[in-house]
């Protein structure tokens, strides 16, 4: 089960922030020049691995009960603000993220935008947008794989995971040249956002020293529950706020 | 520089505590009583799950209603 879910929950992440990275990377190439965009994704990718080289051995040091603690109260911070959004988007009170409608913006943006020359970046700006669009996307996955990694002593499954789901998503980006518009974001954010909190309670509770009953078989229990109980909040705000299906969504905007 | 200082502070705000304050407040709250209870006979693991079934609707509540009062 562990292993399983470390793989899904990272492959899964992973994928929804690599098609976020995808959409900009690809404005920046197609909009003005490949070959700075490309520099700039080669550099945020460095600096990602840098960060995960450095930080999961000191992690792995760190004893398992306090590792539990901090990581499993962070990633329930962090699993209750991506089921949050997953559900208000499934329940139409927040906009769905439109990879198209993004690319859009961003290719409207960076024609705009004057070419400025540094060393051996041709265009400063493409280099700029790529390099913080893979950063920024693929920080919370540095630290999904941190903490999964870290939690079950296996920091390789978690990376290779993360790997799989970045070349998937490169290579359907160079066989479309497009956006993936057609990914379910929204599905595999909840999914995700099920096994963080799920983990994070299960990792968080044993880190200040209260005993699962069952030991990990709780987790059997925890995943489908949250997961139901997300789906039951999504039933429940589509009943009290019908007006938000019918006349799109309210005062929101395509958010991460 | 400041500001430099500042927009960095606020990433990391951003990144780490999200839309809600108070969601982050209450799952430290919730550990730390978590670590109090198991010092004793009482069975600690229900705090947790307790705290995600009133924390998440709570949560999901303030920002329907937060973005329903935009639109008028």
């Amino acid at each position: 089960m562990s292993s399983s879910a470390l793989f899904i929950a990272v492959f899964l992440a992973c994928a929804v922030e690599a098609v976020e990275a995808l959409t900009i990377v690809l404005a920046a190439g197609f909009g003005r020049d490949w070959r700075s965009a490309l520099l700039g994704v080669g550099c945020g990718l460095a600096v990602l691995v840098l960060i995960v080289a450095a930080l999961g051995p000191a992690l792995t040091a760190i004893p398992l009960g306090v590792l539990r603690l901090v990581v499993g109260g962070l990633l329930l911070i962090f699993g209750l603000q991506w089921l949050r959004k997953a559900i208000l988007r499934a329940s139409g009170l927040k906009a769905i993220h439109d990879e198209t409608a993004v690319y859009n913006a961003e290719l409207a943006a960076v024609h705009a935008a004057p070419v400025e020359r540094r060393g051996v970046v041709t265009d400063w700006y493409s280099f700029t947008l790529s390099f913080k669009g893979v950063l920024l996307e693929g920080l919370e996955v540095a630290f999904i794989v941190l903490t999964f990694g870290a939690n079950q002593h296996n920091i390789p499954l978690a990376a290779i995971a993360a790997l799989s789901a970045v070349v998937l998503v490169a290579l359907a980006g160079v066989t479309l040249r497009a956006p993936l518009a057609a990914v379910p974001e929204n599905a595999m954010k909840f999914i995700v956002g099920v096994m963080l909190t799920s983990f994070g309670m299960f990792w968080g509770a044993e880190g200040a020293g209260a005993r699962w009953p069952g030991a990990d078989a709780a987790l059997l229990v925890l995943v489908p529950a949250v997961a139901l109980f997300s789906l039951a909040l999504v039933a429940a705000l589509r009943r009290i706020f019908p007006q938000a299906r019918t006349t799109g969504p309210i005062g929101t905007s395509a958010g991460p | 520089m400041g500001d430099r200082i500042k927009a960095f502070l606020r990433f990391w705000y951003d990144f780490i505590v999200g839309d809600d304050w108070r969601v982050a407040v209450a799952v430290v709250a919730a550990l730390a009583l978590t670590y109090a209870v198991s010092r004793t006979s009482f069975p600690a693991w229900p705090i947790l799950p307790a705290t995600v079934a009133i924390l998440l609707p709570a949560s999901l509540w303030r920002a329907a209603g937060s973005s329903k009062s935009k639109t008028r």
